[in-house]
């Protein structure tokens, strides 16, 4: 299990473009992908699931990956979400 | 009956009510969980085929932006979360796939409803739209699609969701009436662009009207009505034909150039509220944005919008407008247009008073951020900026000072601007058009507001029943103004435009042009026909008129003049 911190670098936060632009990311990987923002687990996966998280510019978020590509998965997307998310 | 006459024509044809199917799911128990399973994946699978299909339809008949209503429900059908709440259903409480479907549904739309944010519970409604989608062919309760109608319909509906206009055929659908829906629906947006007469907010019609009725509305006039007399098909029948032909002939002025009868060029643009009014504008072929009110964006929150927010508006409407102008008068507050959280304390005279760029002048840090946010936006397209209710040259010279300031700001900020973009002012107070020559030199461009020119020129408050018969565009003293401020502007060399209501006047037109207005900017709606009226005017026999005019003491004389000659 790799786990790689994130912080949420966009204007508009995890919203309709970008929420589906990390989902379309997500699901070019193999492994399990979730998203922890405080207490919760969220599907990296699942557009319902992303933008049920409401995540806004600034957020702390934890990616966690388990599974085939998981190491690479977690430097990736830690790295789209702070410097690839276009609004 | 009357509803609201949202996209223009008449329509007559047989009533197609459009109802969802009832579907009555109950609660069934499985015994075969691999079948049930099964089961679904089969309709998970003609549920993506038919949305697949709807995308490729509204690509073709559309575009890509309303095209991606389906890209997004697809996202949606095939989500992990909401396939395996479903899947759990069945095999965790050997439910049948529609309970466990409806159950699914409830649960995201009832979670994206409880979100604050607009855009999200909007979202509620598109996992209802995929939920149905899935339901239907699973209870093979398939509603009869639009697609099939095959006669000269009008379709009564609720509402229309985004997956039914997308199989409307123009040639069949002679027009349509919702209980809901307004003028910036995804439906009344997509009946004008296809030039299909709309009228919306009729409570219960799909009710009152029933199955194959015979139905006659009126896109103009928001009239409907069910099972006419002889006499009333008639009547409607030979209106339906003289506004095919004015809209026809109106479509003409689409993709042509402003020119008058002898070969004159002008600009006739929009004016807008909001950066989504922008569509409206490229829908009526507008040469541009001549007035963005930014009012709205204030109004739109109980705080001030932040710079972000006001930055992402101006450059939707910039990018949207590519190339052409887009002129974005600084807030417009005061008067008539309150903002409560801003307390401005209440005035005696308030149109006298503590508004628009007094305020502005007076508020820096509000203002200021403003100017970032136009200032920024100006990376992305042709962008102006426009103070209003100027009367003074040192408010026009205070004003240019701190766009200076925060371009300089910007610069050390390294944030793209354009620095050369263009200031101009409003010209709606006497004062300023008197003395029009002077701020012609300060000034990249004039526009004129009519609205209030006429009210401070002729201290007339329109609104006012007992005084309101003095206001008229086509005072003589009005009209001396007007000519000043095009003579003066022109004097310097710079270009003069007109966003008040006088500009899409047909009357006024022919007096404007004369003058030689350069640019001529009202709503959305009167673009064509104003085209239309500038394309049968010839300046040189205008400028005969105006010279008849200008001689005339009254405004009843001015105009019948202009009444007797032109026709």
């Amino acid at each position: 299990m790799f786990r790689k911190e994130a912080t949420l670098s966009n204007e508009t936060g995890l919203h309709a473009r970008p929420a589906s632009m990390l989902v379309k990311e997500a699901v070019k990987y193999g492994c399990d992908i979730k998203i922890i923002k405080g207490e919760k687990q969220y599907n990296a996966k699942s557009i319902m699931s992303i933008l049920s998280m409401g995540a806004v510019k600034g957020d702390a978020l934890i990616i966690q990956t388990e599974g085939p590509d998981a190491e690479r998965a977690a430097l990736e997307l830690a790295d789209f979400i702070e410097n690839k998310i276009r609004d | 009956m009357r509803g609201l006459g949202i996209s223009a024509g008449i329509g007559i044809g047989k009533a197609f009510i459009y109802k969802e199917p009832e579907l009555n799911i109950s609660k069934g128990h499985i015994s075969d969980l691999e079948a049930e399973i099964q089961r679904l994946e089969e309709a998970i699978s003609k549920a993506a085929g038919q949305i697949d299909d709807l995308y490729e339809m509204t690509l073709k008949k559309t575009g890509k932006k309303e095209a991606d209503v389906f890209a997004a429900h697809r996202m949606f059908l095939e989500d992990p979360e909401y396939l395996s709440y479903i899947k759990e259903k069945i095999i965790g409480d050997r439910v049948n796939s529609e309970w466990a479907v409806r159950e699914a549904a409830d649960f995201y739309t009832s979670l994206f409803e409880a979100m604050e944010d607009e855009y999200m519970r909007a979202r509620a409604a598109d996992i209802e739209d995929v939920s149905n989608r899935l339901l239907r062919i699973l209870s093979k309760a398939e509603q009869k699609e639009l697609l099939q109608i095959n006669e000269k319909t009008i379709i009564v509906a609720k509402d229309l969701a985004p997956s039914d206009t997308a199989q409307i055929n123009k040639d069949m659908i002679a027009g349509i009436v919702t209980e809901a829906g307004g003028r910036t629906s995804h439906t009344a947006i997509m009946a004008r662009t296809m030039n299909i007469p709309l009228v919306c907010g009729l409570k219960n019609i799909t009710d009152i009207a029933k199955q194959n009725d015979f139905i006659i509305i009126n896109g103009n006039t928001g009239e409907v009505i069910i099972n006419p007399t002889k006499d009333e098909i008639a009547f409607h029948e030979k209106e339906a034909e003289s506004i095919k032909r004015l809209q026809e002939e109106l479509n003409k002025m689409k993709g042509q150039e402003s020119i008058s009868k002898d070969g004159y060029k002008v600009e006739v643009l929009g004016n807008i509220g909001t950066c989504q009014d922008v569509d409206m504008v490229m829908e009526n072929d507008g040469e541009g944005v001549g007035l963005y009110r930014t009012e709205f964006l204030y109004m739109h929150n109980d705080r001030l919008p932040t710079e972000e927010e006001q930055f992402a508006a101006y450059k939707i409407a910039a990018e949207k407008l590519g190339k052409k102008p887009l002129i974005i008068r600084t807030l417009d507050v005061g008067g008539d247009k309150g903002i409560p959280y801003l307390n401005i304390p209440e005035e005696m005279n308030p149109f006298l008073g503590y508004r628009a760029i007094r305020f502005c002048l007076d508020m820096k840090e509000i203002f200021a951020v403003q100017l970032r946010a136009i200032l920024r936006a100006s990376a992305y397209g042709n962008v102006k900026i426009m103070f209003p209710m100027i009367s003074g040259i040192e408010e026009v010279r205070r004003a240019k000072a701190m766009v200076e300031e925060v371009k300089a700001e910007l610069r050390k900020e390294n944030l793209d601007f354009n620095e050369d973009i263009e200031i101009g002012i409003m010209v709606e107070i006497p004062s300023v058009a008197i003395h029009s020559r002077a701020f012609a030199k300060e000034v990249d461009f004039f526009s004129i507001g009519t609205n209030d020119l006429i009210q401070y020129t002729l201290a007339v408050d329109r609104g006012n029943q007992k005084v309101g018969h003095l206001y008229n565009q086509f005072h003589p003293a009005v009209l001396s103004l007007i000519k000043m401020t095009i003579d003066n502007g022109h004097a310097e060399g710079i270009r003069v435009g007109m966003c008040g209501e006088a500009a899409g006047d047909e009357r006024m037109i022919p007096l404007l042009l004369a003058m030689g207005l350069d640019e001529f900017s009202m709503n959305a709606s009167q673009i064509l026909k104003a085209r239309h009226v500038i394309k049968n005017t010839s300046k040189e026999a205008a400028e005969g008129i105006l010279n008849a005019v200008l001689e005339l003491p009254t405004a009843p004389e001015v105009e019948s003049c202009i009444d007797e000659n032109i026709p």
